[in-house]
């Protein structure tokens, strides 16, 4: 098979290879895309995008159960969870079709198929064979290759994967009918955002979470207020407690969870099992090179590079945080660094901001309270209720908080932690602040707009240095 | 085309300077040659000339202003039929750089700010808010920071790794970094505010000269391993030797001269380099740079500081030379007329305290430079000579020696040459 040359092959079009196949074209580089599935990969097809689709759904019938404190009156209010499929997979389609349109417009080839390295070429240039399905259909040539296979979604041992009974988000985004019961096991993100969907569209929700408190990397305020808003909604909550077996019945599914201590039954008629992902570092020819693979996912430095002369890798299938911006945001550090571009900097892992969007949604960006005293800081903490602002009384919304933590010593905001609705669109200010090393001064002197939700990051501000005017 | 003049590099290692004061004043008519203001550097001030003829349309750093980076422009000059509004600040014209420190020092400047001196051109320091607010309170001075964000904007990581050098650079044992090492501290990192406390005062701002003191002798003190070697030389001789040549100076006129003890201690020094030829030496991280020339610079004080203007080949001048060269130096010193090539470079210095009465003390070696000669008083000792007891004059000189390029004992051979020529001045002819 003749060799095909380029600049650049970049192996999987997910968030992290396709943001990093534009910016190399942008760079005047010959890019090649290797993708064996979907254009947009996990982020776009199966994971951040129709999620979010999927919880707009079930946002509006929590609206629509709610008519009446807006003046409404409506019967007979009920969803097709098919159309609400449907509208997921729509959403999905239509945003991996634009990235297709944004490669071609950027002149970068795209191969479908999987890609994996397949040694070196005269003159150290690295070679990738790309095969679909298990057939050879091209060779790549390129001095550079950045590998952006991904993640998938851990299995644990008795929790395999069964279409009937035991879903990974996978099976949870596109369910054949809407289950009246489920466990989900791990409160994570994804988790938490399915336990959120089918509790909102009226499903019995039991969260099983290994961990003392759910959500558990954020901060502990925020974590408790997401599990009482939770509870009050009546979805269960089990923390400090796993699942020890299950037994697959007709419809149903009976898993053995133990608390404590104490095991008990619960009979579901699915379970969802978001444990965790493990990196896709299977079939990519790492085999006698010298990148590293710790925990599933290949150790990097700050910029991609795997040791291994021309590889360099990016997003999930490296460290965490596993976010698709994450990813995005490396792939271009990466390609800048490979075409020498001066003042590159590696992505600051500790500025990184993130988002569940359940209901209430959670954000937040750089350390905890916990974390920041951990780490030796002196902290002024500031917290603001939605109760307390014009806002959220408006938009019918009064449960939710926005919390800040700041160096006591310098004012630098050490971090940020917000539980509420639209909190997801706010973070970024506290994002920019923090890139721009704004401290608690910058931060009061700046005009908030009323009224927003955005005020409630101003007044916690405030309140960090005893100063909130509206609590 | 309203033509811009721009602050000039005095020497090749200029950065910045001050703009000590406007000669003329906006609105005078300039001809190419004039005197537009003068500059001070750290160790000498310079006048600006006009290059092009019109009228002197904008001043735009005021006289008085410190720390003016090179190339930043400080005014504007008119052709014929431009007004000073069209030449209103040109894309780059630099917000006004610190005004000069207010006239009565009593009303305590706030020392402790840092001096926001202006980064590249622009005429300001980019700084996060936060490294600003931490360089004020380490006490850092943000204008010699440089800075590792978007376009050399100063942040938190620099301020911490300029904290981290200051820890550094005070261990002893620290191989000499190179002296441009990135984010010098600010020498001693002292501020005022943290002293005043400690009793009434009035504060005078430092001097571009008082800074550069601080700054290269702070470095050589904590950066170069320092060793002294002590000697005492009898010099009856050489004032036998001196009274004998002044006598022999014409009364007036172009060849007349006063030979002091400093200019025969000058042309022993240079014998006794050429003697032994590994004193005359600077370290660098790449080699030993071995001097092909004796240049001799010699301390002289001057009003609120120190300048050392260099005797060049001084081995090679006779004694008549050197003198009517050190006066000559030594007396534009005190005007601040030195050009940047009379007091940059020499490697190998003198200071002589003698004049003041002071018997003997260990000076700071003068970077990149191997040694110094601090020089005592010539007094009546008693000394023995021959088993007995005998009065001589004596002069005790020590010699701080950078260890990392001069060893103790070629340091001995050196001190021992210049004994015996200080001893025999005759030999000096030899």
């Amino acid at each position: 098979m003749a060799e095909q040359q380029f600049d650049l092959v970049v192996v999987g079009g997910g968030p992290g290879g396709y943001v990093a196949a534009i910016r190399a074209a942008q760079l005047k580089m010959n890019v090649a895309l290797v993708e064996r599935e979907h254009l947009g990969g996990i982020c776009l097809n199966w994971g951040c995008i129709p999620t979010k689709a999927l919880l707009r759904s079930s946002e509006i019938n929590h609206l629509l159960h709610n008519l009446d404190a807006y003046g409404f009156s409506a019967q007979n209010v009920s969803f097709d969870i098919a159309k609400i499929v449907k509208r997921s997979r729509g959403v999905a389609a239509q945003l991996s079709g634009g990235v297709k349109h944004l490669l071609k417009k950027n002149k970068v080839t795209v191969f479908d198929g999987a890609g994996r390295l397949d040694g070196v070429a005269a003159g150290g240039a690295r070679k990738v064979a790309v095969s679909k399905d298990g057939k050879a259909v091209a060779s790549l040539v390129a001095k550079n290759v950045i590998l952006a296979t991904g993640a998938r979604a851990r299995v644990l041992p008795g929790l395999e994967p069964d279409p009937a009974c035991i879903w990974t988000y996978r099976e949870a985004m596109v369910p054949a009918k809407m289950p009246k019961s489920l466990l989900v096991v791990g409160s994570g993100a994804i988790g938490i955002e399915f336990a959120s969907f089918y509790r909102n569209l009226g499903a019995e929700v039991t969260v099983v979470e290994v961990m003392d408190r759910i959500l558990p990397v954020e901060d502990e305020e925020i974590s408790a207020f997401a599990r009482k808003a939770f509870e009050k909604q009546g979805m269960k909550i089990l923390t400090g407690a796993g699942v020890k077996g299950v037994r697959k019945g007709a419809g149903s599914v009976t898993a053995l969870v133990e608390q404590g201590g104490k095991t008990q039954e619960i009979a579901v008629e699915v379970i969802i099992s978001a444990v965790g992902i493990v990196g896709n570092v299977e079939g990519i020819g790492l085999e006698g090179t010298k990148a590293r693979v710790e925990k599933t996912h290949l150790v990097v430095d700050g910029y991609g590079a795997t040791g291994e002369p021309g590889v360099w890798a990016i997003g999930d299938l490296t460290g965490p945080p596993w976010l698709a911006h994450k990813a995005s945001h490396e792939g271009i550090a990466c390609v800048e660094k490979i075409a020498g571009l001066k003042g590159v900097h590696p992505l600051d892992t500790s500025n990184i901001p993130g988002c569940t969007y359940c209901m209430p949604q959670v954000a937040s960006v750089g350390m905890t309270e916990a974390k920041a005293k951990a780490a030796g800081r002196k902290v002024r903490v500031g917290r603001f209720p939605y109760m307390g602002n014009g806002k959220a009384i408006v938009l019918g919304e009064p449960e939710g908080m926005v919390k800040t933590v700041f160096d006591a010593e310098t004012g630098e905001l050490l971090g940020a932690h917000m539980i509420g609705a639209e909190v997801t669109e706010l973070i970024q200010g506290y994002g920019i602040a923090r890139t721009l090393e704004s401290t608690e001064a910058e931060l009061m002197h700046t005009v908030f707009p009323h009224p927003t939700l955005s005020e409630m990051m101003h007044e916690s501000v405030l309140d960090a240095y005893g100063r909130a005017i509206h609590f | 085309m309203p033509i811009n003049v721009l602050m000039p590099a005095l020497s090749p290692t200029m950065t910045e300077g001050k703009l000590a004061r406007w000669l003329k004043k906006e609105g005078d008519a300039v001809k190419s040659g004039q005197v537009l203001c003068e500059i001070e550097t750290d160790k000498a001030t310079m006048e600006v000339e006009a290059v092009d003829e019109g009228t002197l349309g904008k001043i735009l750093v005021a006289g008085g202003t410190e720390g003016v980076k090179v190339n930043t422009p400080i005014a504007v000059i008119l052709e014929e039929g431009e007004s000073a509004a069209s030449a209103a600040a040109p894309a780059a014209a630099p917000a006004p750089v610190v005004a000069a420190p207010a006239a009565s020092p009593s009303t305590a400047a706030p020392a402790s700010k840092p001096v926001a001196a202006p980064a590249a051109d622009a005429g300001r320091v980019f700084v996060s808010p936060l490294a600003r607010r931490m360089a004020e309170q380490a006490g850092l001075d943000i204008s010699a920071i440089r800075g590792s964000g978007p376009n050399g904007r100063i942040v938190k990581a620099d301020i911490d790794a300029a904290r981290a050098g200051t820890k550094a650079v005070a261990r002893p044992a620290a191989p000499a970094a190179a002296p441009a090492a990135a984010s010098v501290p600010a020498p001693a990192a002292v501020s005022a505010a943290a002293l005043a406390a400690i009793g009434p005062h009035k504060l005078v701002p430092l001097s571009t000269m008082r800074r550069v003191i601080a700054r290269r002798l702070t470095e050589s003190k904590q950066q170069v391993p320092h060793f002294y070697l002590t000697v005492d030389c009898v010099i009856d001789r050489l004032l036998a030797g001196r009274a004998a040549l002044n006598a022999r100076s014409p009364e007036k006129g172009p060849g007349a001269f006063k030979l002091s003890v400093n200019d025969f201690v000058i042309k022993a020094v240079a014998v006794a380099l050429r003697q032994v030829p590994a004193a005359n030496a600077s370290y660098s991280d790449d080699g030993i740079l071995m001097w092909d020339n004796v240049d001799v610079s010699v301390a002289v004080a001057i009003p609120g500081g120190l300048i050392t203007p260099i005797v060049r080949n001084a081995d090679a001048k006779g004694l008549a030379q050197i003198s009517t060269e050190m006066k000559d130096l030594a007396t534009r010193a005190k005007d601040g007329k030195l050009k940047p090539e009379e007091f940059q470079g020499g490697g190998f210095s003198i200071s002589n305290l003698g004049m003041f009465g002071i018997k003997e003390f260990g000076a700071v070696i003068n970077p990149p430079q191997g040694a110094i000669l601090a020089v005592g008083a010539g007094e009546q000792r008693p000394i023995v000579k021959d088993g007995a007891l005998a009065i001589a004059t004596v002069m005790s000189c020590t010699l701080s020696v950078d260890h990392r390029v001069i060893d103790g004992a070629v340091g001995a051979e050196f001190l021992a040459a210049f004994k015996r020529i200080v001893e025999d001045p005759l030999a000096m002819l030899l």
